[in-house]
């Protein structure tokens, strides 16, 4: 009954809010003025200026940029670090053959190597965003072998694997010039700035406002950079995490059910958020607290 | 098999910094899974860093640890291009152990 | 004096009406009303987490036989799946507030 009484009012509030921002607000711009290119300019300008003391390439370091004790310990536990396991066993899964004879290399350009910085790419046939992972599975069943869990085992070592071979590449999301890649793009940045969850928090209400501060006892990490050190060995997971997993997790962490693995929704959002971070160095696989 | 003993060890002047990451479950017994079932216990009890016939380092583990540790020390002594041998034993009684040069 | 003995006695009344013990009808009917809201919220494809757990606890209390219980569990799970209903629609236009220009 407490929490009934509590939303109403709750409720009202927003409203009132939502009316005051209609009555200021000028006309709704028109989709096709969606500018992806003074999109990533600004959010990179945002970050910069915010930590001034950071170079680009720092952002992919998450919260150890953050926090000069993390920063510290992190850079020790690098030099042994928790994902070892996970990148050799992605190593020797990714050599091993099919049932059929045909390998990974026989999916992806340049036999998969180094190419981990052009994903996701939008493709045109399908008209859909395609992921790393997402084209991992697809290899998979079309050489007649079963698909892997998204979020974490095999999916994390090879996507570990990929991550690896591209270590120092700078991000390369190219937009065509399509509608529906606008759209999707559009898609993404409206997921990651739209509140969710019974907490009402958006991945920005973390990541973009309070970069640098606590969510209990952990330390946020911007936005910015914040896919590059994909697949992660989080230490709140004890073990390997892929881009799904992160993604699904937050949304149950703000009380929010989440969708299904590589659902439209998170397959744009992984879209934006690449795309706004083009230019800074794939660092993965990475280590989290 | 691949060893789960993951070791590097340097020395400089006449101290050795050894580091290891050992890919173990380390299960508490206090945990259950999707079922609702504890999973049992499943941990390293005594991990052992030996040089020149002494040990250097003894730990007496329990479940508190976490999964795949990872342990760093120093000690006196150790020269380059010697071994240091590192073995651990479970509480199910599997072993594994492996040496490591000195670097 | 009579005035506040009717005031009362009217006032004694409605709140024992309010005490009045729910019925397995009253379940269902509320039970039905907060599974379409969060059906609605699902097609909308925003659901609480809390909303599903209402719901579960609203089921569990019905099958012991407290419908009070039950019917309880099931306006908050209707509020919580209505409140969500509320937040994706609004969120279609707030969402540009947070956005880094």
């Amino acid at each position: 009954m407490k929490l009934r009484s509590a939303i109403y009012p709750l409720a009202s509030a927003a409203l009132t809010a939502a009316l005051l921002v209609f009555g200021t607000v000028p006309p709704t711009v028109a989709a096709d003025t969606v500018d992806p290119v003074a999109d990533a300019k600004a959010f990179k300008k945002f970050f910069t200026d915010k930590f001034p003391k950071l170079k680009l390439e720092d952002f992919v370091n998450g919260p150890y940029s953050m926090n000069e004790d993390l920063y510290r310990q992190w850079e020790e536990k690098e030099q042994f670090p928790p994902y070892e396991f996970s990148l050799e066993m992605g190593k020797e899964m990714f050599a091993k053959p099919f049932q059929n004879g045909k390998s990974y290399a026989d999916c992806f350009p340049n036999k998969g190597i180094g190419i981990r910085q052009n994903y996701p790419y939008f493709d045109e046939k399908e008209g859909k965003v395609v992921t790393l992972e997402l084209a991992l599975n697809r290899c998979r069943e079309a050489n007649g072998e079963p698909p892997f869990s998204y979020v974490k085992d095999e999916m994390a070592a090879l996507t570990a694997y990929m991550a690896f071979t591209s270590r120092g590449k700078p991000f390369d999301i190219k937009i065509p010039n399509d509608p529906r890649a606008l759209e999707a793009y559009q898609s993404g940045k409206e997921y990651f700035y739209t509140r969710r969850g019974q907490l009402n928090f958006s991945c920005a209400t973390c990541h973009v406002q309070s970069p640098g501060e606590r969510i209990r006892a952990e330390v946020l990490a911007p936005a910015l950079g914040i896919l590059n050190a994909m697949p992660i060995y989080r230490s709140e997971w004890s073990g390997m995490g892929t881009t799904s997993r992160r993604f699904t997790t937050c949304n149950s962490q703000i009380r929010g059910v989440p969708l299904s693995p590589q659902d439209d929704e998170y397959r744009n959002v992984e879209y934006y958020l690449s795309y706004v971070s083009n230019g800074l160095p794939i660092s993965g696989p990475g280590a989290r607290p | 098999m691949a060893s789960s003993i993951r070791v590097r060890a340097t020395s400089s002047g006449d101290t050795t910094e050894v580091q290891a990451l050992i890919q173990h479950p380390m299960d508490s017994g206090f945990v259950k899974d999707s079922k609702g079932e504890i999973v049992p216990p499943h941990f390293i009890q005594e991990l052992t860093f030996e040089y020149d016939g002494k040990n250097v380092f003894v730990a007496d583990w329990g479940g508190g640890i976490s999964k795949d540790p990872y342990v760093k020390f120093s000690f006196k002594g150790g020269k380059k291009g010697d071994d240091l041998k590192i073995s651990w034993v479970d509480n199910k009684g599997a072993t594994d152990t492996t040496t490591a040069k000195i670097q | 004096m009579r005035n506040i003995l009717v005031a009362s006695v009217l006032l004694i009344a409605s709140a024992t009406s309010v005490f009045a013990a729910s019925s397995e009808a009253d379940f269902k009917a509320a039970y039905a009303a907060a599974e379409a809201a969060n059906r609605e919220a699902g097609s909308l494809r925003n659901q609480w987490t809390v909303t599903a757990a209402a719901l579960n606890a609203a089921k569990k209390a019905a099958e012991t036989g407290d419908f009070d219980k039950a019917v309880a569990a099931s306006n908050e799970a209707e509020a919580l799946a209505k409140a969500s209903i509320f937040q994706v629609k609004s969120e279609k236009t707030l969402w540009k507030d947070l956005e880094i220009r």
